[in-house]
């Protein structure tokens, strides 16, 4: 019965997800309009896609104790191969997508093997190096093929019509949302698989599952690829969804936002990580329409202009959790120590040790 | 009975392992009493637990006042000296440096030291890490004694030293038992029955044997709470 | 030959700013086990605040005197800006390693928020004494002088610590906790305090870097920081963390590599540098297998 309503809970919400193009009503100022007009089915399917590629982070963070600073790499390549593929190389989708996710395959392989062979801090500025050389390598534009600083455009017609036009501004919202449940069940099934027991076992002490005779290493590769090749998958719909690629995403920064999605909505959940994603970027975009609305603007400059930087509001909020909601939003009122332990736990990976004391 | 160290219910958790499940006892004031158990019982952790440098629960009290809420280095400013089991000197400074780090109020007792170890003297400005194990527990040890501390704390001082060694270092306990208060960890039996005055018996995680150094006499006592083939 | 030259002394200039923020990382890192991402911030916050203030300082003819005026107001706005934060934001979450951290993450995307916010995204020039902008003549390559004040501010800033931390009480302190922070309180020695001088040199050191950043290259923005403190990891790693002079040399090693590999094979120099942190961390992950408190 519990095991019933525990899918139960979850479907009802996609279910209801599903029907949000067709709700007539919108919220006011919170959105950009009703909830049928594109430019909110753009912000909630964005939404959607960070909700995802968060939770595939904390499947090595907050899962696995993998302190990566380079998860931004893979979405990057998810978006910037596809985008390649379509607008320079000319590719149908189809074989865009299948470039795609070989890449993602093996790219994460590559890094995740080498990088691996270290631990702690060595592994997370390991995992920065690789996701900086991604950056320059998008900032060099070989072959005039990243757009370089400026981005890359999209070549739409090779784009399935369905995907394309304002108008079809729906269909994006319902890939995203499928994309989004893709990755929840993909990571929900994989924790809670004999391999996933074996993530977790590693977060808390490493050590006693080697001694277990578990070759931690290939399970520690598996959820990197895992994790990696689910954020490509979202870095595929992100390109739908705004048209084009940015460097934006290559940067350290981009992993740090997203550290930041992942512990302000609580790691080492399911629901923390899809919950820190979507607000972050809910809060990230409304906070500049709010940021332009009386109450702000009749703010004296001193409190007006650092309350109009999104950034700014996240990071200072970001703060305040460390402190006071160490178990993210998620934790709110739940088993109190529970997001500290999760910390506790991590903190014992970082050190490499794995005794978490 | 009231000591100058009181140690009441004291309770510590290293990762899962409840390492002390409710410890207490005294430690009179004047000479050396001696902390013993088998090996991996708790008596490093007891007196780390005692300077707070793990988390603990519990009550200590030093000469009547409460100490277990002090941050570690208000603590040992009270009057306590710690020499640490693997002794802790830094390798990086030099013996003179290592000295002097531990000065406290200007009251440092360069004079003893160099009396008691006049090997330090020479050999002031060589780096801590070049010194053998002998000499590391020479700078630990006068580390401990550089200030009038009310209570030493002393792990396993002899560990891993050569008998003639062993010797020198007993010596010197001997002399600062005279006018000192120590609570030592010591494996060595034959050590405390030359230096203790009283004995604290410790055995899964909790104080099973209190009495005189002269207990130790008492040979089918010292095989039941230490087992066979201790250390002579 | 000439050439070679001048890639060298900019290769060492380079260097210099990469040292000036690596010192306080190293520090940071090596006695409170503390992965500073906010260092950026105080870099940024040192050069704006010199920028500003020089801007402020209109009334005075003398663009050196300008300089200097507006270049220790950030300076000690960057030390300030740094003992602050480690007050805050780090002393109260001591031993909470994770937290602390996150804590630095959330400081430097609010800061670099901030900054945009008050000066927006466009780089601001930096007014600098003449001499600076001119050249000298070495060994038949043509050097702006400015390489000369960056070399010169790391080798004093080098020598600096380095007596701090040799003739200083404080200085003893600190590189005993770099070796055994619990055992310097098992001394009775409280090293919070020491916590709070290593931010403030620190964040002294990066405002240095910030200010030289914008004299060399002769603007400041909201992104400095950051990039800056990228290159700032790789050295600390490479070098050793804890290790002034470690840092000092890795330094030396990146910004000369970067330029050379820049220059010989057409632009792969930063990504060269990646390259060799990788290389080196698989050499021998062991050095950075966690601190212990």
């Amino acid at each position: 019965m519990k095991r019933a309503l525990r899918i139960a809970g979850p479907v009802a919400l996609v279910v209801l997800l599903a029907f949000v193009p067709k709700f007539g009503f919108g919220l006011g100022k919170a959105l950009p309009g009703g909830f049928s007009s594109p430019g909110t089915l753009q912000l909630l399917a964005v939404c959607l896609i960070f909700a995802g590629v968060a939770l595939s982070y904390d499947l090595l963070f907050g899962f696995t104790g993998l302190l990566s600073f380079g998860h931004a790499l893979y979405f990057a390549t998810g978006l910037y191969v596809a985008d390649v593929a379509i607008t320079k190389w000319h590719w149908s989708f189809f074989e865009a997508c299948l470039i795609t996710a070989g890449v993602g395959l093996v790219l994460p392989a590559i890094v995740g093997w080498i990088s691996l062979r270290t631990s702690g801090i060595a592994f997370a500025m390991v995992t920065l190096a690789f996701a900086q050389a991604g950056a320059i390598l998008v900032q060099k534009n070989p072959h005039s093929w990243t757009g370089g600083d400026d981005g890359l455009g999209y070549d739409y017609t090779h784009v399935p019509a369905a995907f394309v036009g304002v108008v079809n501004t729906k269909n994006l919202y319902w890939l995203a949302l499928g994309y989004a449940v893709v990755v929840f069940a993909a990571v929900a099934w994989a924790v809670r698989s004999s391999p996933g027991h074996v993530w977790q076992a590693i977060r808390e002490n490493e050590r006693r599952v080697e001694v277990l005779g578990l070759r931690t290493r290939r399970y520690k590769l598996l959820a990197f690829v895992l994790g990696s090749f689910l954020a490509t998958g979202g870095g595929v719909v992100y390109l739908l969804c705004v048209n084009g690629a940015n460097p934006s995403v290559t940067t350290p920064d981009f992993t740090l936002t997203l550290l930041v999605m992942v512990v302000l909505g609580g790691s080492g959940t399911l629901w923390g990580p899809v919950l820190g994603g979507a607000l972050y970027w809910y809060a990230n975009q409304r906070l500049l329409a709010v940021g332009g609305s009386h109450a702000i603007q009749s703010l004296p400059g001193v409190l007006r202009t650092p309350l109009s930087q999104p950034l700014f509001v996240l990071g200072t909020l970001f703060i305040l959790a460390v402190f006071f909601l160490p178990g993210g939003i998620v934790g709110i009122g739940a088993r109190g120590n529970a997001g500290r332990r999760g910390l506790r736990r991590l903190e014992a990976a970082l050190r490499g040790t794995g005794d978490a004391a | 009975m009231s000591g100058l160290l009181e140690i009441r219910d004291l309770h510590v958790f290293l990762g899962e392992s409840h390492v002390l499940q409710g410890v207490s006892f005294d430690v009179p004031e004047g000479g050396i009493t001696a902390l013993l158990g088998r090996n991996g019982v708790g008596k490093t952790t007891t007196l780390r637990a005692v300077l707070g440098l793990v988390p603990r629960r519990g009550s200590i009290r030093l000469a009547g006042a409460a100490i277990e809420r002090d941050p570690t280095h208000k603590i040992v400013q009270s009057g306590l000296g710690y020499v640490p089991e693997d002794r802790d000197v830094f390798a990086g400074l030099t013996v003179e440096e290592n000295l002097r780090l531990a000065e406290r109020n200007g009251a440092a007792r360069y004079d003893l030291v160099y009396e008691l170890f006049p090997e330090l003297k020479e050999r002031a400005r060589q780096r801590a890490g070049t010194l053998s194990g002998g000499q590391q527990q020479m700078v630990a040890i006068a580390r401990a004694l550089l200030n009038p501390n009310r209570l030493l704390l002393i792990d396993e001082p002899t560990k891993g030293l050569a008998p003639a060694l062993v010797s020198d270092v007993a010596h010197v306990l001997e002399r600062v038992a005279e006018a000192e208060t120590a609570l030592l960890v010591e494996q060595s039996l034959g050590v405390v029955r030359r230096l203790a005055r009283s004995i604290i018996v410790l055995d899964q995680g909790r104080v099973v044997h209190t009495g005189a150094a002269a207990d130790l006499d008492d040979e089918a006592l010292v095989h039941r709470l230490l087992g066979v083939g201790h250390a002579a | 030959m000439s050439t070679f030259v001048l890639l060298t002394i900019t290769g060492l200039g380079l260097g210099a700013m990469y040292f000036l923020v690596a010192s306080g990382l190293s520090l940071i890192y090596g006695l409170m086990g503390v992965l500073n991402f906010a260092h950026g911030a105080f870099l940024t916050v040192g050069a704006y605040a010199t920028w500003f203030t020089e801007s402020k300082l209109g009334g005075i003819s003398s663009v050196t005197l300008r300089f200097l005026l507006a270049s220790l107001v950030g300076l000690a706005v960057g030390a300030l800006f740094a003992a602050l934060v480690e007050l805050v934001l780090i002393r109260p979450l001591y031993l909470r390693h994770i937290e602390q951290v996150l804590v630095t993450v959330g400081l430097s995307l609010a800061m670099v928020a901030l900054v945009q916010g008050i000066w927006g995204n466009d780089a601001r020039l930096y007014a600098v004494p003449n001499w600076f902008r001119e050249t000298t003549h070495v060994g038949g390559a043509t050097i702006p002088n400015d390489r000369w004040l960056d070399i010169g501010a790391a080798v004093l800033v080098l020598a600096g610590l380095k007596a701090f931390l040799r003739y200083t009480r404080y200085g003893l302190v600190i590189r005993a906790g770099v070796e055994n922070r619990a055992m310097v309180t098992a001394l009775g020695i409280d090293v919070r305090k020491a916590f709070t001088l290593v931010f403030a040199i620190g964040g002294l050191a990066a405002a240095l870097a910030g200010i030289l950043s914008g004299v060399y290259f002769t603007e400041v923005d909201p992104g400095r920081g950051t990039s800056l403190l990228i290159f700032a990891f790789i050295v600390v790693v490479i070098g050793g963390l804890g290790s002034l002079t470690g840092s000092a040399v890795a330094s030396v090693v990146v910004g000369l590599s970067q330029q050379y590999v820049n220059y010989y094979s057409s632009g792969v120099g930063d990504l060269s540098v990646v390259l060799l942190l990788a290389l080196v961390l698989l050499a021998r992950p062991a050095t950075l297998a966690g601190r212990t408190a």
